[in-house]
């Protein structure tokens, strides 16, 4: 286990060294690319915590993404830039979706949990598209990032990637903390073995409805997120393909491991971009890969860290 | 097996992988051109790279003396990989100027990040109206037009007509509701109704035998892409192809007409431009074209070449540099180029203002079937935003 | 005159929810059987109508085109099935839906550097284009009562092989006991490569028959791949029967909500507010009948006997 904890410890101060680095090599994209990565890596972290430990496949992950960034894009929209009261608000709403979505869809089960909350996604990215006050399809720009009252500046590329990073850590942390509670230990127990959790008492599904509620809360932090990130909010944030791409993150960094989401969201967008820039044709390549990793590299790329070894 | 020397050996190499492409002393001119690549939609971008391309040829891939690097780049018709790869292209590959993009919404998101980092964005397709209005931008050029300006030129040759008692169907998208503003601004007469159908739907036959159950004097669709296909498919397939004539913008063009052919002929489009339009730098650019490539240029291709020529005047004009700002919005704005429009007029908002004509689709060509300009709708054409635009030439 | 309107938007829906339905039979065979979520399915849909589009330009003969077709994507199913799925069975639904993700992506970059990115050119021979009138004073397109036609043809078949013939024994009895069948001297690996084959020929034909109709692009398959997944969540997955009335439900709903939602909200709130909701809810319409269906009967309409 030292081992493990040196290698993630020397990750995050390679993170932590990416903006010095980058402006000393004068490569500020990096900047960018990076803290985009992060913002998925909470994106696929909160998909972690249903998916991983809880069981419950959700296909319909880029709705609370898309709840997030319109959130913050909509209280913009009405002058409302302060950014603790933006946040929290995404927070709340993608809570409040997720408790809609999770009510009806927490009951199924297998297939039918993941198409159930992939149709929810659906209706939310009509609803986007239809709706003609905040641009329709057509999105809407936020002109102004979330204002934090001089305590960090979004504008600023640099303290934007520290608040990302350090809001990383903290989901990171969080996730750990609560898949390690008794809280976690049911919905771990419900996800093995349903029907002996059952048996012992515990009816499982207010606690993976709980789960699945923090899990679209944190999802919509990151929305908030993306939105000042890309400084541009539109309904293709909830294009169900991006759903699978979440997904795809968690698994192949490692489900149901505290960094794997992190490492399956850096390995995904740096190919992405590696390969994108290196042929048009790179979904070609990347296809094959998918179908290769969920094939023979099941324990994700949290499972070639030593001691990574995980029973369940 | 894993130790952590090896795992840490992995991470620096993947490190290093990524900081390889350190910046060189460079003496060209670099462009960076986003379009959509992939997908459904990537045959429009097809049809833009494959014209920057000859542009780059007819070029000598030189402008103003100095070597051109065009560096194209996929936004997968989403706004945030679009912003993405522009910044990418501006910080890592540190390039002069932008341009291309598809949509619109993509194109909103990218034009502040490009004024932003102090460059001139010249937008080869999207005509975002904000971007023709209030949100204006020096250096943001387009060379193409504003959304509503082809729809206005169907609505006013309908209007000429006297047609009354017109179907009107679009997506229910931004895209298509400011299609039917814009018809509407010039189109006076009876609409029977207004449909607007889930973007991306494949089956028009509900709407189709709603259509032709109203009777209609005429249809005015706008159907992009593949939804298109789809519609002028299944219309000529109930028969009403003779019935009840079809007038459509952005719906039939080169990019679709290869997979219609018989299916569109009778098809009225009102568009700015079309390959045999008698322009001296359209025909090369069409002749060119067809040598290079096999198949017929859209009018995606031909903005995009325009852009590129546009690109390469204000090159011209500043000796080899793209290095001033100030000075290339100045060289962008006397516009002194051969364009495949003919010559070329600036609006106050850095838009054209051009001629629109009534297309028809006909039997003929060497795609069996081709659009032929039958008559001249606008002179001049100004869009309907450009006033609320403020700035100052 | 309004009544013969209702009945051919009737006949819309039934034409719309016989197409879901030779794409879900395909989709809820695999399943019920192979417990695979096979998300390429709408990838083989591609497929089949490419392929037959080549084989009618090729044989310039319309129906040895699509029997080429249906050929070709039998072939292309069971080499798929073969080469990538077969070690998908015993994983779980997540692996699944990933793996079949991935194959998405292939699949349309493969087809996109074969054919190119523009929709195809496809026709119909001349004796498929014309019309007829079912009742009169409405006529309807050949073509369209043809592929209605096919549609009920094929739920028949389907269900004459599955509860009829051995076969269809041993599909079900591979579906309930895969080991206990192997026992009894049955190739069971076999059995799957054929069940999957002919439900990629299944999705085959029905790209094959949307060819003429839709436009032959490289992504077709997702457009339809969705409504299809809503179609079998609702009939109950794994079941035929439920495939069947759910394309016939969902086919309904969704072309009578598109042809009548707004003129009937219209009656009860006010005309603009009808023209703003009514496309978007008509577009929201199946997604909404699903979510009702699921917080009633979680398992769908026609829950499959097994697991």
């Amino acid at each position: 286990m030292g081992a493990r904890t040196l290698i993630l410890a020397v990750c995050v101060l390679l993170l932590a060294a990416v903006p010095a680095l980058a402006t000393l090599l004068g490569q500020l994209y990096y900047i960018d690319l990076l803290r985009r990565v992060m913002i998925f890596a909470i994106a696929a972290a909160s998909l972690n915590l249903i998916l991983g430990y809880g069981g419950l496949v959700s296909f319909g992950h880029a709705a609370y993404l898309g709840v997030g960034a319109y959130s913050v894009g909509i209280l913009a929209f009405y002058g409302v830039h302060n950014g603790w009261l933006q946040w929290a608000v995404a927070i709340a709403a993608s809570a409040l979706v997720a408790l809609v979505i999770g009510a009806i869809s927490v009951r199924t089960r297998g297939i039918y949990f993941i198409m159930i909350t992939l149709a929810f996604t659906q209706m939310l990215y009509y609803l986007g598209v239809s709706v003609e006050e905040y641009g329709g399809d057509d999105g809407m720009r936020l002109k102004v990032k979330s204002q934090f009252s001089g305590l960090v500046d979004l504008d600023d590329p640099v303290a934007f990637y520290y608040l990302v990073l350090a809001l990383l850590l903290v989901v990171i942390y969080l996730v750990h903390r609560l898949v390690n509670s008794r809280f976690g230990m049911v919905l771990r127990a419900a996800k093995s073995n349903e029907a002996r959790s059952r048996a012992i008492g515990f009816s499982p599904y207010p606690y993976q409805l709980v789960a699945f509620v923090i899990s679209g809360a944190i999802c919509g932090l990151a929305g908030a997120l993306l939105a000042n990130q890309t400084s541009y909010i539109a309904p293709a944030f909830m294009d169900w393909t991006r759903s699978g791409e979440i997904m795809f993150m968690v698994i192949l960094g490692g489900m149901g491991t505290a960094p794997g989401p992190a490492l399956g969201a850096f390995a995904l967008l740096i190919v992405e971009d590696l390969l994108a820039g290196w042929t048009q044709h790179w979904q070609i390549i990347l296809g094959p890969l998918l179908v290769l990793c969920v094939l023979f590299f099941r324990r994700g790329l949290a499972g070639l860290l030593p001691g990574g070894a995980r029973h369940g | 097996m894993r130790t952590p020397v090896r795992m840490l050996a992995a991470v620096f190499a993947a490190a290093s992988l990524v900081i390889a492409p350190l910046a060189a002393a460079q003496q060209k001119i670099k462009i960076g051109f986003i379009t959509t690549l992939t997908g459904p939609a990537g045959i429009i971008g097809k049809h833009m790279k494959d014209s920057v391309e000859l542009a780059m040829d007819h070029l000598g891939n030189k402008m103003g003396g100095v070597p051109v690097e065009v560096i194209f780049g996929d936004d997968q018709f989403r706004p945030d990989v679009g912003v993405q790869v522009t910044e990418e292209m501006l910080k890592k590959h540190q390039v002069d100027i932008m341009s291309g993009i598809i949509w619109s919404n993509v194109m909103m998101a990218v034009v502040p990040v490009v004024t932003g980092a102090g460059k001139v964005m010249v937008g080869t397709n999207a005509g975002a109206s904000p971007l023709a209005g209030r949100a204006c931008h020096p250096q943001y050029f387009s060379t193409s037009w504003n959304n509503d300006q082809t729809p206005e030129a169907m609505g006013k040759y309908m209007q000429e007509q006297g047609i009354n008692d017109v179907y009107v169907l679009a997506p229910n998208y931004q895209a298509g509701k400011d299609m039917v503003a814009g018809f509407k601004r010039y189109y006076k007469g009876r609409i029977v109704e207004e449909i607007f159908t889930t973007p991306g739907q494949q089956d028009y036959q509900a709407e189709i035998t709603q259509l032709r159950a109203k009777g209609p004097k005429a249809a005015f669709v706008f159907y992009p892409g593949g939804m298109g296909v789809q519609f002028v498919r299944q219309y000529f397939q109930a028969g009403l192809r003779e019935r009840i004539p079809l007038y459509s913008v952005f719906t039939v063009d080169e990019t679709t007409l290869p997979a219609l052919k018989e299916s569109a002929i009778g098809q009225w489009e009102a568009k700015f431009w079309s390959p045999d339009l008698n322009v001296p730098a359209s025909k090369r650019y069409v002749a060119d074209f067809r040598k290079k490539y096999g198949y017929t240029p859209a009018f995606y291709g031909a903005q995009s070449y325009d852009g590129m020529m546009l690109i390469d005047s204000a090159v011209r004009k500043n000796k080899g540099s793209l290095a001033d700002t100030k000075a290339v919005v100045a060289a962008m704005r006397k516009a002194d180029y051969d364009s495949i429009r003919g010559p070329f007029k600036w609006n106050v908002n850095q838009h054209p203002i051009q001629d629109f004509f009534l297309l028809r689709a006909e039997k003929g060509g060497p795609d069996g079937v081709q659009m032929k300009i039958q008559k001249k709708v606008f002179d001049d054409h100004k869009d309907s935003y450009y006033q609320d635009c403020k700035m100052a030439w | 005159m309004n009544l013969i309107l209702v009945f051919e938007q009737m006949l819309n829906g039934l034409q719309f929810g016989v197409m879901l339905f030779l794409m879900a039979a395909g989709l809820t065979l695999v399943f019920g059987i192979m417990n695979l979520v096979n998300l390429a399915h709408g990838s083989l849909y591609m497929v089949g109508a490419y392929l037959t589009v080549a084989a009618v330009q090729w044989t310039g003969s319309y129906p040895l085109g699509v029997l080429l077709g249906l050929i070709g994507t039998l072939v292309v199913g069971m080499l798929v099935e073969v080469i990538a799925l077969r070690t998908l069975y015993e994983r779980d639904h997540l692996d699944q839906v990933l793996a079949t993700f991935g194959l998405i992506l292939f699949f349309n970059e493969l087809i996109a550097i074969l054919w190119g990115r523009a929709a195809l050119y496809t026709s119909l021979p001349t004796y498929l284009q014309g019309f007829i009138e079912i009742i009169p004073g409405s006529i309807y397109p050949v073509y369209r009562a043809l592929v209605i036609g096919v549609g009920l043809l094929v739920g028949a078949v389907l269900w004459y092989v599955v509860a009829k013939t051995r076969l269809g024994m041993l599909i079900r009895a591979g579906a309930s006991n895969r080991i206990m069948v192997a026992a009894l001297g049955v190739n069971i690996r076999l059995l799957y490569t054929v069940v999957f084959g002919f439900g990629a020929a299944l999705a085959g034909l029905a790209g094959l028959m949307a060819g003429p109709i839709y436009a032959v692009q490289p992504g077709m398959g997702e457009l339809i791949l969705i409504q299809v997944f809503v179609v079998i969540v609702i009939g109950g997955i794994g079941s035929i029967r439920g495939a069947f009335v759910g394309s016939l439900i969902v086919g309904m709903v969704d072309t009578l909500g598109r042809a009548f939602l707004k003129p009937l909200l219209g009656a009860f709130i006010s005309p603009p507010a009808a023209e703003a909701a009514g496309p978007a809810l008509a577009s929201m319409l199946i997604y909404l009948l699903m979510a009702l269906v699921l917080a009633v009967r979680p398992e769908g309409l026609f829950p499959a006997k097994s697991g």
